[in-house]
């Protein structure tokens, strides 16, 4: 369980943008998204969730669809 | 990482370097008939990689059972805690003329330097003794290597005809190969010109970079190197050894090189220098630490969270000190993370545990954030190394 990060995904608005759910596990460069195995889903790798460089690759990819949220703040 | 020379010797060899006929033996008998093949006065070298040796590890033999007797006294060299990986037993052919060759890496230009001299040794040594028989040519990293450099570095040792020839065909051949490999040095510390006036090199050092152990892979399994052989100056603990596992099994950043001792202030310590820095000033502040780990490269999470359990589980040690010089692309709250982590996996309360946490730099005020979370006060760079040192020492009691 991550202690640090919370990665929050709106799955419909993921399954509404064709392409994002690849784009999304192509730009985290920490694999945190992975493909589903529902048509234009992605699920959040919870082991890798802690690794993340709050880069926000994911978040401009998609800034409605993702939420990075530091668990510290 | 050291080489043992038969194995710097076979890296010469795929490069067509012209070498001293060479056989690696294992045993006195292997030895004697070896020495028996040559027919001729040889040497005999012990394959060790320990300090304080060279003169302990080489003998001359002028018949098989000189070379024998010689052997069997080399085989039982103490080479730190280990057994010689063999002897590299060599002909001796009588030269003209010797030089001596280093390539290594100018710290001041920032790039890469071959040296040579007219005569034998290392050039390190030489440069003190003999520091005008000494010329030097420097060459790029990132651009091929040219003859020409090799040709003028050759023509300084007032080499002509064919002589000048072969010299740049070695000095290039070598310059590239220590390029190719990312060696550290390369020391041709005999070259001979022998009386048909053709070069070999006789006797040669090679270190390699140890952080280009992961893309040399290749070399270093073809040279029948284990991923486990740091090439350390005696045998890795089983403490060492996991660390090395840690630091092999994720790319991201480095926690080497990992040294065990008897201490009890476990160190998680690291960034450009930073590590010796520490250490050294946790000794002169009366601390005994229990290891050495230098943690940088921008490690991941798990890195050192990892790093963390290892340093905590070492029998003897309760408490750790995190520090580092400033850090810039190491990020403070990505190690900050994985230390927490590792703590609390261990079942412990990161407070109770973490006698210090100095790793100023990239990311530092999320460090802090992270830490206040957990009721660790957050060192900057206000505070020196050498007092995050004291406090630390103070701490543990």
């Amino acid at each position: 369980m991550a202690m640090f990060i919370r990665v929050d995904v709106d799955g419909s608005v993921v399954e509404k943008s064709p392409g994002l759910a690849g784009k999304l596990v192509e730009v985290c460069p920490v694999k945190i998204f992975k493909l589903g195995s529902a048509p234009n889903s992605v699920e959040v790798v919870e082991a890798n969730v802690d690794e993340c460089t709050l880069c926000d690759l994911c978040i401009q990819a998609s800034p409605k669809g993702v939420r990075v949220v530091k668990l510290y703040e | 990482m050291r080489f043992y020379e038969f194995e710097a010797k076979q890296l010469l060899e795929k490069h067509r370097i012209p070498l001293v006929e060479s056989r690696l033996v294992k045993t006195a008998d292997e030895a004697a008939k070896a020495a028996s093949d040559i027919a001729g006065p040889v040497i005999l070298k012990a394959q060790a990689i320990a300090p304080g040796l060279a003169a302990a590890s080489v003998k001359e033999a002028s018949d098989a059972a000189g070379a024998k007797a010689a052997a069997t006294e080399l085989l039982g060299i103490d080479d730190g805690g280990r057994k010689p990986k063999g002897l590299l037993l060599e002909a001796r052919p009588a030269g003209e003329a010797v030089y001596s060759l280093s390539f290594t890496y100018d710290g001041t230009s920032k790039r890469p330097v071959v040296a040579a001299a007219d005569m034998a040794g290392k050039i390190d040594d030489l440069g003190d003794s003999h520091p005008d028989r000494i010329v030097r040519r420097h060459f790029s990293a990132l651009y091929p290597f040219s003859d020409y450099i090799a040709k003028e570095l050759a023509r300084s040792l007032e080499l002509g005809g064919n002589d000048l020839k072969q010299m740049t065909r070695i000095v290039a051949g070598l310059a590239r190969l220590f390029l190719k490999y990312d060696l550290a040095d390369l020391d041709i510390t005999s070259l001979v010109k022998l009386g048909d006036g053709k070069f070999i090199v006789r006797d040669v050092e090679a270190d390699l970079e140890i952080e280009a152990r992961h893309r040399q892979r290749p070399m270093l399994d073809e040279l029948g190197f284990a991923k486990e052989d740091l090439r350390q100056v005696r045998e890795p603990t089983p403490f060492e050894l996991e660390g090395a596992k840690i630091d092999e099994e994720d790319i991201r950043g480095i926690i080497s090189p990992i040294a065990e001792f008897d201490g009890n202030i476990g160190l998680v310590i690291g960034a450009g220098g930073g590590s010796l820095t520490l250490t050294d000033a946790v000794r002169k502040h009366g601390g005994r630490p229990a290891n050495y780990a230098a943690i940088g490269g921008n490690p991941s999470v798990d890195k050192a969270r990892r790093l963390t359990k290892l340093v905590l589980s070492k029998p003897g040690v309760d408490k750790i000190a995190v520090m580092s010089n400033v850090v810039s692309n190491t990020r403070a709250d990505l190690v900050a993370r994985g230390v927490i982590k590792g703590i609390i996996e261990l079942g412990f309360e990161p407070a109770d545990k973490i006698l210090i946490f100095r790793v100023p730099g990239a990311w530092e005020a999320d460090a802090a954030k992270i830490l206040q979370r957990y009721g660790i006060e957050y060192c900057d760079r206000t505070v020196s190394i050498s007092e995050a040192a004291r406090r630390a020492v103070e701490k543990v009691g």
